[in-house]
C-alpha cells in the first residue's frame, strides 16, 4: 500500500526515511506542534515550494534540461486565482477557473517555447526561457492596468479561507479558516507530490531519465526525444503554476516580487541542487532546509553584522541584504562538490 | 613507372538560391530601416531614432561577440558574462569621477583621455576577472553543458553581489565628458554625438575583429577550433591556450562593452549586466550560437527594432525583441549565420 502509494521508489536510506517522516509530521502537524502565525506561514510556504521545486526537478533533474522561465509559470497560476478572484467575485468557482486557467496557459506557453527551442539544442531552450521570463516579468510590472503593476493585487478568496471564520478550538489551537486554508494547501501539496512521483517513476519518467543520460541513444532506439521533452517541460509548467495558484490563494496577495522575480527562480535552483538533482526526496529536504534557513537565518546575519561592525568590509559582507552573495558560494561549491545533493549522499552511504 | 595522375580539384559553384540564401541575413538591416522609416515618416526622427539604434546594436555586439565566440569554441556557454558587463561599467565609471579634472574641461584632447584611461581600466579588470573565472568557475565543468549554465549562474550572483559589497547598493549617476555632451544637427535631427562616436568605434571594433579572425594566423586556429576543435588539436595547436585567450578577450570587450552602456544610459546599477544580458542572449541566438557576422546583425537588428518600436509603440517595446527571435527562430531554427560544424 505504502509502497504503492510511493510509486515503488522508497527513499532507499534510514535516515533519509526517518528525515522525510519527520518533516511529513512536522508539516501535517504545523498548526498544532507550533503554534503562531509565522510557523504557520513557513509551513504552507515550504508545502509550495516542495510542489515548486518537484515540478523543476522534473525538469532539471529528470530530463536534464535547464529552465529559467519556472517562476514565470508559477506566476501564471498564481495571477490566474488573483485576477479570476478580482473580476468574477470572492467564490470557489473563481478559485477553480483562475487555477485551471493558469494551468493551461502555462502548459501552451511551454509548449510554443518547447517547440521553439527543444527542437534544435536543449542549450537554446536556457538561453530562450531566460529571455521570455525576463520581458514577462516586465510586461506584468508594466500592464498596470491589469495586473496592479509592482503594487501587485489584493483580492478576497472565500469566508471559509480566511481567519475570520471561527470554529472553535482544539487542543487548545483556535480553529480558523485560517487553518482550514493551510489544510487544502497541504494536501493539494501532498497529492501533487504524489503525483508527480508517480510521473517520474512511470515508463514516460524512465525514457525522460534515458534522454537525459544519453539522447542520441534514446532516439536510436525509436524514442521521439522532441516530444518527451516537450512533455516534460509542459507537465512541469502546469504543476508549478497549480503550485503559484495554491500560493495565491495562501497569501491572497500576488505581486512580481513575491512570484515573478529571478531571485526566488534562483532559490527554486538552489533548493534542487541542494535537496538532491534527479529525486523527487530531494525537492522535499531543499525545500524544506532552504525556507526555513531563510525565514531564520537572515536574522542571524544581521546579528552577526552588528557584531563585527568597526571590522573593515566584513559587516558588508554579512549584512542581511547580502544573503544572495551566501547562496551564490554555496550554490556555486554544492554543484561542485555535491552533484548529488543531500538525497544522493545519504543513499550513497547505506 | 606511371605518374601519379593529375589531381585538380575543383569547387563547384554554389547554385544562385544558395547564394541568395546566405546572403539573406545581410539584407536584413537594409529593409528593416526602411520599414522603419515608412512607418515612421518624418526624416528627421527617423534618423534620429536609426542612430540611436545603431548604437545600441553596437554595443550590444561588443557585449555578445566574446561569448559567442567563446561557445562556439569550447561548447561552453556563460551565463556569468553579464557579471563583466556591471563590473566594466563600474570599473570604468569609477575611473571617469576620479578623472574628474579631465572630463570637466571642454577640451577634446583631456575628455578623449579620459574616456580611454576609463576603458582601459575597465577592460584590464574585467579581462583579469574572466581569467579568474575561467580557471575557478568555469574549467572544472567542462563539457557538462547542465553543470556550466548552474555554476555560471552562481558566479553571476556572487559577482553582482560583490559589486553590491565594494560599491554600495545604490545605483550611480555620471555625466558624460563636456565635448560628447550634446547633439549635432543633420538634415534637421539631432543626433547626440556620443551615440555617433559609439556607432564609430562599435564599426571600428568590428571591422579590426574581422580582419584578425580572417587575415591572421591566430584568427585562422580560433575560426578552425570553432569548425572542428579536435582535427586543430590534432595538427598541434593548443587549443585550450586559445581558448583562455579568447575567453579574457571576451571579458574585456563586455566590460568595455558595459562602460559604453553606462556613459550611454549615465547612469549604472549592479543588475544592469543582468537586464543586457537577456538581449545579449536573444542576439547570439538569432544570429547562430558561435557566429560573429550574426551576433553583429542580430545585435543591429535588436538595437534597430527596440528603438523603431518604442517610438512608434511604447508598450509593445518589451516584447518586440522576443517577437524578434521567434521571427527569426521560425525562418531559421539555428539562427541566422548557424556555424557550420565539421564533426
Amino acid at each position: 500500500m505504502l509502497t504503492k502509494l510511493l510509486s515503488g521508489d522508497r527513499p532507499r536510506s534510514l535516515i533519509l526515511s526517518f528525515v522525510l517522516l519527520a518533516i511529513l509530521a512536522g508539516l501535517a502537524l504545523a498548526p498544532f506542534l507550533f503554534p503562531g502565525v509565522r510557523s504557520l506561514e513557513t509551513a504552507a510556504r515550504i508545502c509550495i515550494f516542495i510542489v515548486l521545486v518537484a515540478s523543476y526537478d522534473l525538469l532539471l533533474g529528470y530530463s536534464g534540461i535547464v529552465s529559467f522561465a519556472h517562476t514565470m509559470f508559477f506566476g501564471l497560476g498564481a495571477y490566474g486565482v488573483a485576477l479570476a478572484s478580482t473580476h468574477m467575485g470572492r467564490g470557489y468557482d473563481a478559485l477553480a477557473v483562475g487555477t485551471i486557467a493558469g494551468a493551461v496557459a502555462a502548459a501552451v506557453l511551454a509548449l510554443l517555447i518547447g517547440l521553439f527551442s527543444l527542437r534544435v539544442r536543449a542549450i537554446f531552450f536556457a538561453m530562450i526561457t531566460l529571455a521570455v521570463a525576463s520581458a514577462v516579468a516586465v510586461l506584468v510590472s508594466q500592464l498596470s492596468g491589469l495586473t496592479g503593476g509592482e503594487d501587485g493585487l489584493n483580492y478576497s478568496i472565500p469566508r471559509e479561507l480566511t481567519p475570520a471564520f471561527r470554529l472553535g478550538t482544539l487542543f487548545g489551537v483556535s480553529i480558523t479558516g485560517k487553518l482550514l486554508n493551510y489544510y487544502l494547501v497541504f494536501f493539494a501539496s501532498l497529492m501533487l507530490f504524489l503525483l508527480l512521483l508517480r510521473v517520474v517513476n512511470s515508463p514516460f519518467g524512465r525514457v525522460l531519465q534515458a534522454i537525459r543520460e544519453n539522447d542520441f541513444r534514446a532516439e536510436a532506439i525509436g524514442y521521439r526525444v522532441v516530444l518527451y521533452r516537450t512533455l516534460a517541460t509542459c507537465l512541469s509548467a502546469a504543476v508549478a503554476a497549480i503550485a503559484g495558484s495554491l500560493f495565491a490563494i495562501w497569501l491572497r496577495y500576488v505581486g512580481p516580487d513575491t512570484t515573478l522575480s529571478f531571485e526566488i527562480m534562483l532559490d527554486i535552483l538552489l533548493m534542487v541542487v541542494i535537496g538532491g538533482m534527479g529525486t523527487m526526496y530531494g525537492a522535499v529536504i531543499g525545500a524544506t532546509i532552504f525556507v526555513l534557513a531563510q525565514n531564520y537565518l537572515q536574522n542571524l546575519m544581521g546579528v552577526a553584522s552588528g557584531a563585527t561592525e568597526g571590522l573593515p568590509l566584513i559587516p558588508q559582507l554579512l549584512d542581511p541584504d547580502r544573503w544572495l552573495l551566501w547562496l551564490g558560494v554555496l550554490f556555486i561549491l554544492s554543484v561542485y562538490f555535491f552533484p548529488t545533493g543531500i538525497v544522493g549522499r545519504l543513499r550513497s552511504e547505506d | 613507372m606511371a605518374a601519379a595522375p593529375d589531381h585538380a580539384p575543383k569547387y563547384a559553384q554554389l547554385p544562385l538560391s544558395d547564394k541568395i540564401g546566405r546572403a539573406m541575413p545581410l539584407l536584413l538591416v537594409p529593409v528593416l530601416v526602411l520599414l522603419g522609416f515608412l512607418s515612421i515618416g518624418s526624416t528627421s526622427s527617423w534618423l534620429t531614432l536609426t542612430v540611436s539604434g545603431l548604437a545600441m546594436g553596437m554595443m550590444i555586439f561588443i557585449m555578445a561577440s566574446g561569448l559567442t565566440l567563446v561557445f562556439g569554441l569550447m561548447d561552453v556557454i556563460n551565463f556569468g558574462h553579464g557579471a563583466f558587463i556591471s563590473v566594466g561599467a563600474y570599473v570604468g565609471i569609477s575611473a571617469l569621477l576620479a578623472l574628474e579634472g579631465w572630463t570637466g574641461v571642454p577640451s577634446l584632447m583631456l575628455n578623449v583621455a579620459a574616456v580611454l584611461a576609463a576603458v582601459i581600466a575597465a577592460m584590464c579588470v574585467t579581462g583579469a576577472l574572466g581569467w579568474g573565472f575561467e580557471r575557478v568557475i568555469v574549467r572544472p565543468v567542462y563539457g557538462a553543458h547542465l553543470k556550466q549554465i548552474l555554476v555560471t549562474v552562481g558566479g553571476l550572483i556572487v559577482i553582482e553581489q560583490m559589486i553590491h559589497v565594494l560599491w554600495g547598493p545604490d545605483e550611480i549617476y555620471i555625466t558624460r565628458p563636456e565635448m560628447l555632451k550634446g547633439a549635432v544637427t543633420f538634415a534637421g535631427a539631432a543626433i547626440e554625438k556620443y551615440r555617433l562616436l559609439a556607432v564609430v568605434f562599435g564599426l571600428a571594433l568590428f571591422i579590426a575583429m574581422r580582419l584578425v579572425l580572417k587575415r591572421t594566423k591566430i584568427g585562422l586556429i580560433v575560426r578552425a577550433g570553432v569548425q572542428n576543435g579536435e582535427m586543430v588539436q590534432a595538427l598541434g595547436y593548443r587549443l585550450r591556450l586559445v581558448f583562455i585567450g579568447v575567453f579574457v578577450t571576451g571579458s574585456a570587450l563586455a566590460g568595455l562593452g558595459g562602460v559604453m552602456w553606462g556613459l550611454y544610459q549615465e547612469v549604472i546599477t549592479a543588475g544592469m549586466g543582468e537586464e543586457m544580458m537577456i538581449l545579449v542572449f536573444i542576439v547570439v541566438i538569432i544570429g547562430g550560437l558561435g557566429s560573429v557576422e550574426g551576433a553583429f546583425i542580430g545585435a543591429l537588428m535588436v538595437g534597430l527594432l527596440q528603438n523603431y518600436v518604442a517610438f512608434l509603440e511604447p508598450k509593445l517595446a518589451l516584447i518586440s525583441n522576443i517577437a524578434l527571435m521567434t521571427a527569426i527562430l521560425m525562418w531559421r531554427p539555428q539562427g541566422m549565420m548557424p556555424v557550420v560544424k565539421a564533426k
